[in-house]
């Protein structure tokens, strides 16, 4: 199902304008990237995406529902959203009931809560840690927890806050392997991340943000290569790409194995 | 500045030590990198160096920890507000919840400290302005995105002009320019002699870019320290989960490929990468 934001305007209680007129499409199977500096709005796009947050003027699509017409737990059975701190999303006190809190909400049979739990956990490489306590946890941990309640629901699309912030390697590496396979089964995929080489490397399009409107929305691989449009979000091009870009390679390379291609190319001219 | 000897520490009801015979000499004004899997005891490598570990957590400590000329063990750590400054990996943690503006949140170590008031002003300014914070002064500090957060957790710090700064992961919600900007701010702060940095972090490519020393550790030990591109491309590290830059595997992957001799010091930073493959 589609997620459609039509001319939103999205103001804070405090008087902050979060988002001036926005506009975007992502069509079910689509795997977005939104990056852009601190403050630019990328949250608050996400919250309006799943309805935490219903827009003041212009509206939201989910599928064909108006998320003013629908509440947060109609909603949350289509778009799961993973939340930047996982301790806003933590309340049950094992990993176990967490991940089964979403399921068993939706009115699932217990065979099958019990199905989507393990799958979910198994995902994240935490099924050993079932019975603890979710803040007996590292943080880094309890963000997998956070993950793992969210891909419990199955949901047709799922909007994930930093999901690499304070992930170690083996972390990354897992969500990486994650990312791809929800990919493969054709979900829909938004990331909120400042970690564009992650982006670059997992996701297909990118839309820059910047004080509250999107600045571009095109190709992962062109968006990321562009040096002055990323500066003006405060965001500064993958690693490989400022490589390629320093040695006259091109096109931008997404990955290490595409980078040695180009210089195998070269070096062959 | 920092002496840590023969340190291994239990958090209360662990079998495991979270550090083991950890030994650390930190020389002052030098900016010193940790980096690790989770886990691995980077953030109580940095309440152990704040005094947290053990005088909050409690736990079982043995060895000796020395920081700007006091016995930690000894010393209760109300002593050492002023002198020893911690940014914890969630700004959530650390912003107090008693002030209303962030100009107002910046001030409260120092007014605790009882400093006169012209220049707790001057001070924060030049916090707020090091932060990149000084348009959002007189907003709440609730009303701060997760990253402005963050910065203000530095400012906070900062501006009590500590002789030893610990950070735990203080970039992790910060935009990349951000990011850059903090490490610029931290290694000036280290070059100007004054202030001892020590840092967890996971983002490899300013580790690799500011820090003059990385510490490696695994299951709460030391397994690799010494200068970044040293450490960073180390066999010790491998399997350690504390990763790669893109400029390292790009580097790797065409040694394997043969594009590159495999004896050529594999590169860190954008500028070693370019020497690498020209």
């Amino acid at each position: 199902m589609n997620l459609l934001l039509e001319d939103v305007t999205f103001t804070y209680p405090s008087g902050v304008v979060a988002l001036r007129e926005v506009s975007l499409t992502i069509a079910s199977g689509e795997v977005v990237a939104l990056v852009g500096e601190n403050g630019a709005g990328k949250t608050t796009l996400a919250k309006l995406a799943n309805g935490l947050l219903k827009p003041q003027r212009g509206r939201v699509l989910v599928g064909e529902s108006d998320t003013r017409q629908r509440s947060i737990a109609q909603l949350a059975r289509h778009v799961g959203y993973v939340f930047q701190n996982p301790d806003e999303q933590l309340f049950e006190r094992t990993v176990w009931a967490e991940v089964a809190f979403g399921p068993r909400n939706l009115g699932h049979a217990e065979a099958e809560v019990r199905a989507s739990v393990e799958a979910a956990l198994a995902q994240v490489g935490l099924a050993a840690e079932a019975q603890r306590h979710p803040y007996d946890l590292n943080a880094s941990q309890r963000k997998l927890v956070a993950l793992a309640a969210t891909l419990a629901m199955n949901t047709s699309a799922l909007i994930l806050d930093e999901p690499t912030t304070g992930q170690d390697a083996g972390g990354i590496a897992l969500l990486a392997e994650l990312v791809e396979g929800l990919k493969k089964k054709g979900r829909t995929v938004v990331t909120i991340s400042h970690d564009v080489d992650f982006c670059m490397e997992h996701f297909e399009r990118a839309v820059v943000m910047s004080g509250g409107r999107i600045l571009a929305d095109g190709p992962v691989a062109a968006i990321l290569s562009d040096a002055e449009l990323l500066a003006r979000a405060n965001v500064e091009p993958p690693q490989l790409v400022r490589l390629a870009a320093a040695l006259g390679l091109s096109p931008s390379p997404r990955t290490p194995d595409e980078f040695a291609a180009l210089l195998a190319a070269q070096a062959g001219r | 500045m920092i002496h840590v000897h023969d340190l291994t520490y239990r958090y209360p009801g662990q079998s495991r030590p979270a550090l083991l015979d950890v030994n650390l000499d930190v020389p002052a004004g030098q900016f010193c990198a940790v980096v690790g899997a989770n886990a691995a005891g980077k953030s109580t490598l940095c309440y152990a160096l704040t005094g947290f570990v053990p005088h909050f957590y409690r736990g079982k400590l043995q060895g000796t920890i020395s920081v700007a000329g006091r016995d930690l063990l000894q010393t209760p750590p109300g002593e050492l507000a002023g002198e020893i400054g911690l940014v914890f990996q969630n700004p959530f943690n650390q912003i107090t919840g008693a002030r209303f503006t962030v100009r107002e949140e910046v001030a409260f170590g120092l007014e605790n400290l009882g400093l006169p008031r012209e220049e707790i002003l001057s001070r924060i300014d030049e916090a707020l302005a090091l932060t990149g914070l000084a348009d959002v002064a007189d907003r709440s500090p609730y009303a701060l995105s997760g990253g402005q957060q963050q910065r203000l957790a530095i400012a906070s710090m900062v501006v009590m002009r500590p002789r030893v700064l610990v950070l735990d992961e203080p970039t992790s919600q910060l935009d990349p320019v951000g990011t850059r900007e903090v490490f610029a701010a931290l290694s000036a702060l280290a070059a100007a002699g004054d202030t001892t940095v020590v840092l967890a972090e996971h983002k490899l490519e300013w580790l690799a870019a500011f820090a003059q020393r990385v510490v490696a550790l695994s299951g709460g030990q030391i397994v690799a320290d010494g200068p970044p591109r040293e450490v960073l491309t180390s066999p010790e590290i491998k399997g350690c989960g504390v990763g790669q830059t893109r400029y390292t595997q790009a580097a790797r992957v065409a040694q394997r490929d043969g594009l590159v001799p495999a004896d050529k010091p594999l590169p860190i930073t954008l500028q070693q990468a370019i020497d690498f493959f020209t």
